[in-house]
């Protein structure tokens, strides 16, 4: 079973990074909550897998706490 | 003309046990006349075990109320001798809308499966389903069976005696005092019986109202169910249309929390509410207006000694999903063959605290499911609403999301999995839907349908394996049914009880739901599943 990757993963991070905020650009709060919320839930369907997607609310939620 | 949900359907009779002494003793009494309590006596009545029904009213239900009752629902009311009557008077549909601002996001089809003598649903006021109700325990009566029912009468008060319940009634002509072996409380969600017996009942409770409308008219829209989020005629709200039997359409509007109640059932506030959202072109006229909120909760047990809960008394939804009346039907099918076998003297009364745990765990699958349906409706903080809109406006462009649109997710039996009447699958080769604790699907046969052939006795199917003689355990009779199955021909028989085996038996529960599964036959492990299934093994 796989498991998530919390490893560097992305091929060229600054360039993924700099989508995301591109993505946003123009946008306001609200229209920008709505992007996020989909943004995640495309991803979540692409996953697919449920304990995949668990582990990834953990580690988002351990990354809010202090070290 | 009255309205048949105006019209007095077992007045008030005196019976021969008001004022009688010693004090008359029933065999089950059972309190609530609504949909629960008249299946649960008639089940008991066809099996020759008397039951006593007292509602402090004497009509069907007020409104329409409960419409929508799924396939299963249908199957137990065969069972009962009157599906016939419902699904020929009820409306049969299978397309759902989903609507999200103004535009349609989302279609589906509940696309029936072949083979099966019954639809997904039918819509039908539940004045028309309690009335083919009375209707059937009037004719058991007629025959002879032992049922009765007492309209105006009141329960005042009730007390467990250990070996028997007894009451105190208000009639018309003052009180007088019943004993009952066992009492069946179908008294609905507000159950007095639960509050004279001082019974928890707790949950969570959902802040909302819904305005729920019976409106008559000539209108165009298809038989299907149209459902809003966010609707123009109803900003930041939802809304459900759905047709009923006699061109009565059921509105539902979703209104918010702080409301006044009264207010907003006038016709003066109703009336341009449907006009937004039917158009100002559309006649109608208002049948019924009703305002409720709801809950989601259930009592810790259903079976107290004596006294028995069941239905709404025991457990409540909210509406989406239609899990209210029809989980409380699949108690009363739970239950009654259960307190059958108890009252015969052929189970212990332990038997009956399978219904507890079976039926405790349908109301926490219902629970679920619609808690989770009423957080997708009506989203209780702004995140939930910003990810709700965000399903709804991608489910319009990605068939991923459409599995997440969440306006109620409709009423399916229960699969008692883990229930301790059920033995080990020994045929793990077979079918998951048809693994012990499941109801058994119907099929269609040469001549019939399997499901009406099943029920009220236990039964051993046996496919493509001889059965035998009819058996008894004791004392419990087991009636063999033998079919022979070609998988070529018969697919639906072959997937839904063979799987990849070449035969099957069954020992199917008088419930119709499956108790155990083996490869062939052998006499001491059906006898050991049948003690098993009856709380003796």
């Amino acid at each position: 079973m796989s498991s998530l990757i919390l490893t560097p993963n992305l091929d060229r991070p600054d360039d993924v990074y700099a989508d995301l905020l591109e993505a946003h650009e123009g946008l306001d709060k609200a229209q920008s909550d709505a992007l996020n919320a989909r943004l995640i839930l495309v991803l979540a369907n692409h996953i697919g897998d449920r304990q995949i997607i668990a582990e990834a609310l953990q580690a988002a939620k351990q990354a809010g706490q202090p070290a | 003309m009255n309205k048949i949900f105006e019209t007095p359907l077992y007045p008030y009779t005196r019976s021969p046990d008001q004022g009688c002494t010693p004090v008359a003793r029933r065999r089950v009494v059972i309190v609530g006349a609504g949909p629960v309590g008249l299946a649960a006596a008639i089940d008991l009545a066809q099996q020759g075990i008397e039951a006593v029904v007292l509602d402090d009213n004497d009509k069907v239900s007020f409104g329409s109320r409960a419409i929508c009752f799924a396939k299963r629902q249908l199957e137990i009311l065969d069972r009962l001798g009157c599906g016939q009557q419902m699904v020929d008077k009820g409306v049969v549909w299978n397309l759902g809308k989903v609507f999200f601002g103004d535009r349609k996001v989302y279609e589906f089809n509940l696309l029936p499966e072949d083979g099966h003598q019954r639809p997904a649903f039918i819509n039908l006021q539940q004045y028309y389903f309690e009335t083919y109700l009375v209707q059937r325990a009037q004719q058991l009566q007629s025959q002879g069976a032992p049922i009765e029912l007492r309209g105006q009468n009141k329960v005042l008060q009730v007390q467990d005696q250990g070996d028997h319940v007894a009451l105190r009634i208000d009639t018309p002509e003052g009180p007088y005092d019943l004993q009952a072996d066992w009492l069946i409380a179908c008294d609905g969600a507000g159950s007095p019986i639960r509050a004279m017996m001082g019974l928890d009942f707790v949950g969570r409770v959902f802040e909302d109202n819904f305005l729920i409308a019976d409106v008559i008219m000539d209108a165009e829209f298809p038989t299907e169910r149209w459902f809003w989020f966010d609707p123009p005629f109803n900003k930041g709200q939802s809304a459900l249309l759905h047709k009923q039997p006699d061109g009565v359409w059921r509105i539902d509007l979703q209104l918010g929390w702080d409301i006044d109640k009264e207010q907003e059932k006038q016709p003066e506030r109703v009336i341009p509410r449907l006009k937004a959202m039917l158009g100002d072109d559309v006649n109608f006229q208002l049948e019924w207006v009703s305002i409720y909120t709801f809950q989601c909760r259930r009592m810790e047990k259903f079976r107290h000694n004596r006294v028995v809960f069941a239905g709404d008394s025991a457990h409540q939804v909210s509406p989406f999903g239609a899990r209210g009346a029809n989980s409380g039907l699949q108690d009363a099918d739970n239950l009654v063959w259960k307190l059958k076998l108890v009252i015969d003297g052929k189970a212990p009364p332990a038997l009956l605290d399978s219904y507890d745990s079976e039926r405790v765990y349908g109301a926490d699958e219902n629970i679920l499911n619609s808690s989770r349906s009423t957080d997708f409706i009506t989203p209780k903080s702004q995140q939930s609403r910003i990810f709700r809109d965000a399903v709804l406006d991608l489910s319009e462009h990605f068939a991923f999301a459409r599995p997440l649109v969440n306006s109620g997710r409709l009423s399916l039996p229960c699969t008692y999995d883990g229930s301790v009447l059920n033995s080990a699958d020994a045929l793990p080769q077979g079918p998951a839907r048809t693994r012990p604790g499941a109801p058994c699907p119907d099929v269609a046969l040469e001549n019939g349908y399997l499901l009406p052939q099943l029920g009220n006795d236990f039964v051993l199917l046996c496919i493509n394996t001889p059965a035998p003689e009819a058996l008894q355990v004791n004392g419990i009779a087991l009636r063999p049914l033998a079919l022979s199955c070609d998988p070529e021909t018969n697919t639906a028989l072959a997937q839904r009880y063979l799987g990849d085996a070449p035969a099957a038996v069954y020992l199917l529960r008088p419930d119709q739901h499956v108790a155990a599964r083996w490869p062939s036959y052998n006499e001491t492990d059906i006898c050991a599943a049948l003690l098993r299934a009856t709380a003796q093994g």
